[in-house]
């Protein structure tokens, strides 16, 4: 393989473990795509629970995308750029959803945002009512997809560095202009492909949504939730949705290689 | 004086008070990390010094530091000083007219104004054709002409200048230099750099750095044709041995004694510096009799090659000999040999 790159210097045995590794991903995909009753497929998937539940996904995860990216992205600067006591520990606790239970997240937001709450009562006088609504539901995935987006961007923000923001300052551009025309259009790819996560992962939540929005056919159950009911009910059914939702992931993750290749 | 400036950096060890002229071009010249690029980045208002002023066409740029002041700080944008670094760095995801014309934009000036204004100064650098293209479809010399009219583009009352043509090929860097002799006329600018060249050609004037300090200045012909620094006596290739002047030449406090011309009237016992090329010194492995000469007994540290010849240096000095002497000689790192110079090859000024 003489004159082929990146083909120097690698043992051969990695090869094992790499292909133990890959099958253990795969195969349980495949195992997936065996038990899909194809015959009944579109039928399952297209069942009034199976819709309501897709489009529900769909659209409270568009949202909690787009609140992660109206305050994760502020939030990434300040990491990145700015400098105050505490950042350190501002960070940790960002990023604390990533490696906290989504259960335990999801009684963390009951005990925030539910009746009981700590912002319960302001939040009954405003005659509100968050615990058990979509809104719970996107507050939820919010609150575990939200790192996605910091991290990535964070990253971005410091490997792009600040030599093109201080030449941009010296043109006479005022900070809001660097960063509407500089730092943002550098950031770009880093930012698309957290955005990006940040979706697939509020796509996949479930277990701070259940505990904090229940399961409420067309209000708060997502596709996640109706799978795992379905798996009692209709196994079949839960299968050709997971595969449903196989397909988004790949899809995803499609989009957010492209994002960075450009 | 158009930029007066005065600061202290005390992490960088910096403390030097400059000021430039209405339509001066001031080299700063310095040796690596004689904190030459910090004064920049200060005066840009990328960096705080720890205590200073600095006031461009009466207008105050910053007041730290002092007691009984009030405290001023004009933030990088409003300060009317453009920097142009080493490094293009121009924005990757705009064309080369769209990089000119961010300064004009970002004061406001509308769209098709700036444009037009970015055309005129891309022709000003001869760069016109590579308006449309993204920097990373330019080379490093067309790059760097962008990033000079861009700079230019916001019209600044000052220009700052970074080592414009260090990171540039060697075959390019000339006609880039040229252009920047053209379009740096007649407005201030500081231009930090380490080559002779760059001073000899664009600066009307040439203050040396060294450890935060200035240590030398004066006009650009001046300083390196009478250097009296050690870093300026490098740049300009020739050596140079500081002492007392005791009514022959310079006695130097290591006890070296170098004989020479006095080129000014200089009184004994004041401070002097001895400064001769390399080219007129001689090498020999043991001293040689004859006519006066300058004899100084030193220990090779390097041998490098310099044009067709070799550059002999030692702790303080330097001689240029053939490839051939250093065979003859045997010469290498270690070697203890005699350096000669005829008294009528060094210069003495005051120091």
């Amino acid at each position: 393989m003489a004159g082929r790159p990146g083909s120097v210097g690698l043992p051969g045995w990695v090869f094992v473990p790499a292909a133990v590794g890959a099958l253990f991903v795969v195969l349980p995909l495949a195992a997936i795509v065996t038990r899909v009753e194809w015959s009944n497929f579109f039928g399952l998937i297209t069942s009034d629970s199976s819709v309501a539940a897709l489009l529900l996904s769909l659209r409270t995860s568009a949202t909690s995308t787009l609140l992660c990216v109206i305050f994760g992205v502020p939030m990434a600067m300040v990491l990145a750029r700015a400098s105050f006591r505490g950042q350190q520990l501002l960070r940790s606790l960002v990023l604390l959803p990533l490696v906290l239970p989504p259960v335990v997240g999801g009684i963390a937001l009951l005990y925030t945002f539910g009746r009981r709450g700590l912002l319960g009562e302001t939040i009954d006088v405003l005659g509100l009512q968050i615990a058990f609504s979509t809104t719970a539901v996107i507050l939820a995935q919010t609150f575990v997809a939200m790192p996605f987006l910091v991290v990535s961007l964070e990253g971005a923000l410091r490997t792009s560095g600040q030599r093109y923001e201080a030449v941009a300052a010296t043109l006479g551009a005022r900070p809001t202009t660097v960063f509407r025309r500089v730092t943002l259009p550098l950031v770009l790819p880093g930012l698309a492909a957290g955005a990006v996560l940040s979706f697939a992962r509020s796509l996949g939540e479930f277990g701070a949504t259940i505990t904090f929005a229940g399961s409420l056919q067309g209000v708060t159950r997502t596709l996640p939730l109706e799978i795992y009911l379905q798996r009692e009910v209709d196994p079949d059914a839960a299968v050709a949705l997971s595969l449903v939702l196989v397909l988004v992931a790949v899809v995803v993750i499609g989009l957010a290689r492209g994002g960075r290749g450009a | 004086m158009a930029f007066e400036f005065t600061a202290t950096v005390g992490s960088r060890g910096m403390d030097l008070t400059l000021g430039i002229g209405d339509q001066e071009v001031v080299a700063i010249l310095g040796p690596n990390g004689a904190g030459k690029s910090t004064v920049l980045s200060v005066i840009a208002g990328l960096m705080r010094p720890d205590t200073g002023n600095a006031s461009l066409d009466g207008r105050v740029l910053f007041d730290v530091g002092r007691s009984g002041t009030p405290h001023a700080w004009v933030p990088a944008h409003a300060r009317g000083v453009a920097l142009l670094a080493q490094e293009p760095l121009l924005f990757p995801h705009l064309t080369a007219l769209d990089n000119v014309a961010f300064g004009p934009r970002s004061v406001g000036r509308s769209r098709s104004e700036s444009r037009a204004l970015a055309g005129r100064w891309l022709a000003e650098v001869d760069a016109t054709q590579y308006a449309d293209r993204k920097p990373s479809q330019l080379s490093g010399g067309q790059a760097q002409r962008i990033a000079v009219a861009r700079a230019l583009a916001t019209d600044p009352q000052l220009l700052l200048l970074d080592e414009p043509l260090a990171a540039l090929d060697v075959a390019v860097a000339p006609a880039v230099r040229q252009m920047l002799r053209r379009v740096l006329a007649n407005r201030p600018v500081i231009i930090v750099t380490h080559d002779v060249l760059d001073a000899l050609l664009l600066a009307d004037r040439v203050i040396v750095v060294d450890q935060g300090h200035v240590v030398e200045e004066g006009s650009t012909t001046q300083v390196l044709a009478r250097p009296r620094s050690a870093f300026a006596a490098r740049i300009a290739g020739l050596n140079m041995v500081r002492g007392t002047f005791d009514g022959h030449g310079v006695r130097s406090s290591g006890g070296l004694h170098i004989e020479g011309l006095a080129e000014e009237p200089i009184r004994h016992g004041e401070r002097a510096v001895a400064v001769f090329r390399p080219s007129a010194v001689s090498v020999y492995r043991q001293p040689p009799g004859g006519s006066p000469r300058n004899a100084i007994d030193v220990t090779i540290t390097d041998l490098e090659p310099h044009g067709d010849q070799v550059r002999v240096r030692t702790a303080d000095l330097s001689a240029d000999v053939t490839a051939a002497a250093v065979a003859d000689l045997d010469l290498v790192p270690e070697s203890p040999v005699v350096f000669t110079v005829k008294a009528s090859e060094v210069a003495i000024y005051c120091s």
